[in-house]
């Protein structure tokens, strides 16, 4: 079941819209950020109140790369792969956090905290390599730098 | 040397704020036109500024609009695609980070030559602070009048709203972008019709790129023929230039259009770093055609790139040295393209993945003689013409260009069986 919030943000999100399906990607990430990813039942709940079917719903959910319909941890880790960042030796900083984390791209840790994925270019290829946590972006990341940034997040 | 664009960003990037704005004469074009231009006086006076797109394909700004009909009923759409996801470009994240109401300044003018009603920012996910910037932005422009009802007593009316997207390199493509916000996959559309004519919901809409809409404040204030003069070619205005690989100081610069690569390369981004030697660049980001030590004084515009056998692109350059492997280098970026295809249209669905294995068993040693061959008839066969969407043809011009610049060390992996550059420490 959608929450009360969850439905005032969705209502929100339709009101800029002159067709009411055309809010459902905004649906989406209202669950999301709610509950971290979209579940099955999530995403019946979202089609059934957007008037589309589930089936057309998923395809839209799953066409986009930061819509998760998986679990996911408290945060997540992205590593930009993109050619820059490639240039300048982002397969080291991979290694490690691959290595300190324990776990591959596509994996969370057993204790929640953290996904790992691949990302696209983050647009800062100035300052490769590049990841970000969350919503947090870091630059220029040495992996000697690796402990303190990942401390911060609990 | 002007810098129209960049010169008010305050040193630690922090954005302005409307008052801040306002101070560096900030939505005084907004009332200038307000007080008195005619939609049509603007469109005009765009076309003779003669700006192109800084989105990638440099279509010509002012001809682009007109193509809006200008007397039916109902909404229209004006949207600034804020998507930037081309490997290799960070121009725009600057121009929204630190200058978002001359952005919104340009969106409002643009609107209002085409009449539109209604706009967009269409802004990429991971830039977090440009959408914090651009609310912030957004609430000071509703309550200062600038938007809204009755902009500014001209009886002109426009709401405003931020998008931001969830993640597909193809919502940068236009129409693409316009089936994203009206909330299906990012899949393209054929044309005709065009967005000018039918976009989104089926009404007339442009798509602009940031850097594109950021300019149009300074050509309403200042005219087309000070535009004009602000570059060194007959392709107008200023360009935000960026430059990344292993170079000293890599960055981003406003500088006149037709600056030569070697300038860029050697005295904005202080040179090739310490033991690596230039062997090529690609000038525009990912989906551009390399260019070679022959082209360093190449002027960095539309035309002379073209001539040069590439495109401007995004004109943010991504450098290759002599201690990256070209075939690894190329393999990131369609591994890249393989990736983001949207598989609507089967060529770019099957044949970049196609392209994408081949390069990575060329890297790990294990190509064979008849795999260039291979490589050579995907350039054509997913070249221009043979797809739906301008992606595949964009994935092509890295490869073929290096097929033609860097063949031989595409020869040396196949025969050597393993990648010379791995052998020897360097990528
Ligand atoms: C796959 C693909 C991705 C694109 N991504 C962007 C983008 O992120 N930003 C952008 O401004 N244009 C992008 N474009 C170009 C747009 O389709 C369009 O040409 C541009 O937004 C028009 O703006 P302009 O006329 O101001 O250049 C992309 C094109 C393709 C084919
Ligand atoms: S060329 Fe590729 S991205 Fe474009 S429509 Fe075809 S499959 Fe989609
Ligand atoms: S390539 Fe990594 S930020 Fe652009």
């Amino acid at each position: 079941m959608l929450s009360t919030a969850e439905i005032h943000e969705i209502e929100e999100a339709i009101k800029v819209v002159p067709v009411k399906k055309a809010a459902c990607i905004e649906a989406l990430k209202v669950v999301q950020a709610h509950r971290r990813w979209i579940s099955d039942e999530s995403l019946k709940d979202v089609a059934e109140y957007m008037k589309m079917t589930a089936e057309e719903l998923d395809s839209v959910a799953t066409f986009y790369n930061m819509l998760f319909r998986k679990p996911v941890g408290r945060h997540i880790i992205l590593v930009c792969d993109s050619v820059s960042c490639w240039v300048m030796g982002y397969d080291k900083l991979r290694d490690q956090l691959i290595q300190k984390l324990g776990i591959k791209y596509g994996q969370t840790t057993p204790d929640d905290r953290f996904t790992l994925l691949p990302n696209c270019c983050l647009g800062t290829c100035d300052t490769a390599p590049a990841m970000m946590i969350d919503d947090d972006l870091y630059k220029n990341v040495r992996i000697d730098q690796l402990d303190d940034i990942l401390k911060k997040y609990s | 040397m002007e810098k129209p664009l960049t010169h008010h960003i305050r040193d630690d990037k922090r954005p302005l704020d409307l008052k801040e704005y306002e101070k560096v004469g900030g939505y005084e074009a907004l009332r200038k036109v307000m007080k008195g231009m005619s939609p049509k006086a603007v469109q005009d006076l765009v076309k003779e500024s003669n700006l192109r797109g800084r989105g990638g394909a440099g279509f010509a700004t002012g001809l682009k609009w007109s193509f809006v009909p200008m007397d039916v009923p109902g909404p229209k759409y004006l949207i600034a695609n804020a998507d930037e996801m081309e490997p290799g470009t960070f121009k725009d994240r600057i121009l929204l980070e630190s200058t978002p109401h001359q952005l919104i300044e340009g969106m409002i003018l643009s609107a209002y030559a085409i009449q539109a009603d209604h706009s967009f920012v269409f802004l990429r996910w991971a830039y977090k602070t440009a959408a914090q910037a651009i609310t912030q932005a957004l609430r000071e422009a509703y309550e200062a009048g600038y938007l809204g009802k009755n902009i500014l007593g001209s009886g002109y009316n426009l709401e405003m709203h931020l998008h931001t997207g969830v993640g597909r390199y193809m919502c940068g493509e236009e129409t693409a972008l316009l089936n994203s916000l009206e909330g299906k996959r990012a899949t393209p559309r054929a044309k005709p019709p065009f967005p000018q004519i039918s976009g989104l919901f089926g009404k007339p809409t442009i798509v602009n790129n940031v850097e594109t809409l950021c300019n149009i404040p300074h050509i309403v204030n200042k005219g087309s023929d000070w535009f004009r003069t602000l570059s060194r070619t007959t392709d107008t205005g200023t360009k935000i230039y960026g430059v990344s690989g292993k170079v000293k100081k890599p960055g981003a610069w406003e500088l006149p259009l037709g600056v030569t690569m070697r300038e860029l390369i050697e005295e904005y981004a202080g040179g090739m770093q310490d033991g690596v030697k230039f062997r090529g660049a690609l000038p525009g980001g990912a989906s551009t055609d390399f260019l070679v030590e022959e082209h360093l004084d190449v002027k960095m515009d539309y035309t002379h790139v073209a001539q040069a056998g590439s495109r401007l692109g995004t004109g943010t350059l991504i450098i290759l040295d002599d201690k990256t492997c070209p075939v690894g280098f190329v393999q990131n970026m369609e591994h890249f393209f393989a990736q983001e295809s949207c598989g609507f249209c089967t060529p770019c669905r099957e044949g970049l993945p196609w392209v994408d294995k081949i390069l990575a068993s060329l890297d790990l040693g294990e190509g064979r003689e008849e795999d260039l061959k291979l490589l050579d008839f995907h350039t054509k066969y997913l070249g221009p013409g043979n797809t739906f969407c301008a992606l595949a043809p964009g994935a092509m011009e890295p490869l073929q260009s290096a097929l033609k610049y860097f063949r031989k060390d595409f020869e040396q992996h196949v025969h050597d069986h393993r990648c010379p550059w791995k052998e020897n420490g360097h990528r």
